[in-house]
């Protein structure tokens, strides 16, 4: 009997329901463009990229930040900027309020430097979750400020922008923004200190038809909107619908507006490459 | 003429009525009315300075956009002479909205260039209401150039509603050519004078805007957005305009009060359209005085001046 039992299975009654593995609901995510649902963490992975379309997804500044330079290595600068409602515009203060309690308290571009593979460099980021990336007198006085750094230290400029254009509520002196952006970046370019412009959804108004079309090289994500009016302005002036793709980054480069359209994954990379070839540098693999 | 008078301005040509129907009658039957003339011209002016002395914004807004405010080409003949207007970007085409070319100021050459509007439909049509292309601010650019050649000042003359938002526009590159004009204008190396005339449209007034010296017609307004513009995007109602007007702090005293402008030049009595002559002769005034200061700067001192001059502007706190 007791051989017998080497053979016995011991039986467990079978129980008829199924384990259910529990996905919470908020791990899936839809793609805006292409419809297509993944787990969040798949979107994450390829840096908001959609793994089906290739959609660029907006990102934040700390994104960019993230993606764009040596871990450990960014310093922030200008953090305490804030703009004086000069024109006591209606409820400015509560739009300032509202808007850093959504993206933080360093308003729609934040500055500093950093290393990119090893190299220094001057970084500005737009933050399109700030009032749209507005640019009033705080942007302007940040980018002003980086770009004097740049060429008093003779370290390369980058720009990422994402802006709707100028501030209204801070009215003509928003306005103002694009020529004392101008007067400092005409001054880095005379320097010979280069200046990589990386445009991003959306980038247009004040800001595209200032400094981030004033590039020694500029590099725009798939897809990203760029010109001057929006998209829906122009719309209303002629009457009519845009042609497919009008304004994309792909349009841009076909009219020799930008020089490539590089994806999101690609960025550091091409970014890190174009800084060598102008700082005189030998390519990575070559450098000790 | 009355499709052209302004809704505030209809008390005045009310008044207007009756000192023509005195003349006319007296014309006619040659009575002396001199003594019912006088004081009703006297009225006229008093209740015209009266309403011009308290525009609201949106009513300034009106004065500057008149269809009888003079044009860049007016003051083309009025303040200057020996205009040769010189045409096209080389690269495109010519660009109706804005005109320029050689003119005297003061008996010396200097580079003239200005938005444009047309008197009649058929003319705003070809000059697109003064709405420069991307080809319009590259010819301006490439007249700057010609100026600095030669050594001589740019003066520019704005009145924009704005940089036109169209398809040829956006794929020619529209944001490209303001922001190269600003970079370039930033380290021109001859003296810039801007004078806004009428309307100063946002971007497409400053892509000829950035100068040494800003001065602002008395009426005129400069303004990041239109107050149709601003009320539609914050209150999603076009018909807000007098509140946005308000709100945008678009007139030249405004300016002149944020640092934007250097000086208002006095515009007569009811507006440079009701007396061009005496507006263009406060404008050649101001234009005259400020080249000839501007000129004497060695070219270093200017462009340093120029460049604090836009470092300066903004409304900030660092604490």
């Amino acid at each position: 009997m007791a051989r017998m039992a080497w053979f016995k299975k011991e039986r467990k009654p079978r129980t008829t329901e199924r384990v259910r593995l529990e996905i919470p609901a908020d791990a899936w995510e839809k793609c805006d463009e292409c419809g297509h649902i993944d787990i969040k963490e798949r979107f994450v992975a390829a840096l908001n990229v959609c793994p089906n379309c290739g959609y660029h997804r907006r990102i934040s500044a700390q994104e960019y930040i993230d993606l764009l330079v040596d871990e450990g290595s960014w310093h922030e600068l200008d953090g305490k900027l804030r703009s004086a409602d000069p024109l006591s515009f209606e409820n400015y203060p509560q739009r300032l309020e509202l808007a850093r309690q959504k993206a933080g308290p360093l308003e729609a571009l934040r500055s500093g430097y950093a290393r990119l593979d090893g190299m220094p460099v001057d970084l500005a980021v737009m933050d399109f979750a700030f009032m749209g990336g507005s640019m009033g007198s705080v942007v302007g006085e940040k980018i002003a400020r980086l770009t004097r750094r740049s060429a008093e230290k003779d370290i390369p400029l980058i720009i990422v922008s994402a802006s709707g254009g100028a501030r209204m509520q801070e009215g003509v002196l928003s306005l103002m923004q694009m020529a004392k952006t101008s007067v400092e970046i005409a001054r880095l370019q005379q320097e010979g200190v280069p200046f990589i412009s990386i445009l991003t959804n959306p980038t247009t108004g004040g800001v595209s038809a200032s400094f981030a079309m004033q590039g020694d090289v500029i590099l725009a994500e798939p897809g990203a909107v760029v010109g001057f009016a929006g998209p829906r302005v122009i719309k209303q002036t002629i009457g009519q619908d845009l042609p497919e793709g009008f304004q994309t980054a792909e349009f841009l480069v076909e009219h020799g507006m930008v020089d490539a359209v590089v994806p999101r994954s690609e960025l550091r990379d091409t970014t890190a490459r174009l800084l060598r070839h102008m700082a005189g540098r030998q390519p990575a693999e070559a450098a000790d | 003429m009355a499709t052209h008078t302004l809704e505030f301005e209809r008390p005045l040509l009310e008044l207007e009525r009756q000192i023509e129907e005195l003349k006319r009658v007296a014309g006619e039957t040659a009575v002396d009315v001199s003594k019912e003339i006088v004081p009703l011209e006297r009225k006229l002016a008093e209740l015209r300075q009266e309403i011009y002395r308290s525009l609201t914004p949106m009513q300034r807004v009106q004065v500057a956009r008149h269809p009888k405010r003079p044009y860049t080409l007016d003051y083309l003949r009025t303040v200057f002479t020996d205009f040769v207007e010189l045409h096209g970007d080389r690269l495109y085409r010519d660009d109706p909205a804005i005109v320029g070319g050689w003119a005297r100021l003061d008996g010396a050459s200097v580079m003239v260039i200005g938005h444009q509007k047309g008197r009649d439909t058929k003319e705003n049509l070809r000059r697109n209401f003064g709405m420069a292309h991307p080809e319009g601010y590259r010819k301006a650019l490439r007249l700057m150039r010609l100026a600095e050649k030669f050594g001589a000042p740019v003066v520019t003359l704005v009145d924009t509603p704005g940089a036109y938002p169209g398809l040829g526009a956006e794929e020619r590159g529209q944001a490209e050519a303001i922001a190269r004009n600003l970079l370039e204008m930033s380290g021109l190396r001859t003296p810039i004078v801007t004078a806004v005339i009428g309307e100063g449209g946002s971007g497409g007034a400053l892509a000829v805007g950035l100068a040494d010296r800003v001065i602002m017609l008395e009426n005129s307004v400069y303004s990041v957005i239109s107050p149709e513009g601003c009320a539609a995007i914050l209150w999603k109602d076009a018909s807000q305009r007098e509140r946005a007007a308000e709100a945008l702090k678009l007139t030249a005293e405004d300016l002149l009060d944020l640092g934007v402008i250097d000086e208002i030049v006095p515009e007569p009595p009811g507006g440079a359209h009701a007396d061009p002559e005496a507006a263009a002769q406060a404008l050649e005034e101001s234009l005259r005085r400020h080249v000839r200061q501007l000129r004497k700067l060695k070219i270093e001192k200017l462009l340093a001046r120029r460049e604090e001059k836009y470092l300066s502007m903004g409304a900030l706190s660092e604490k």
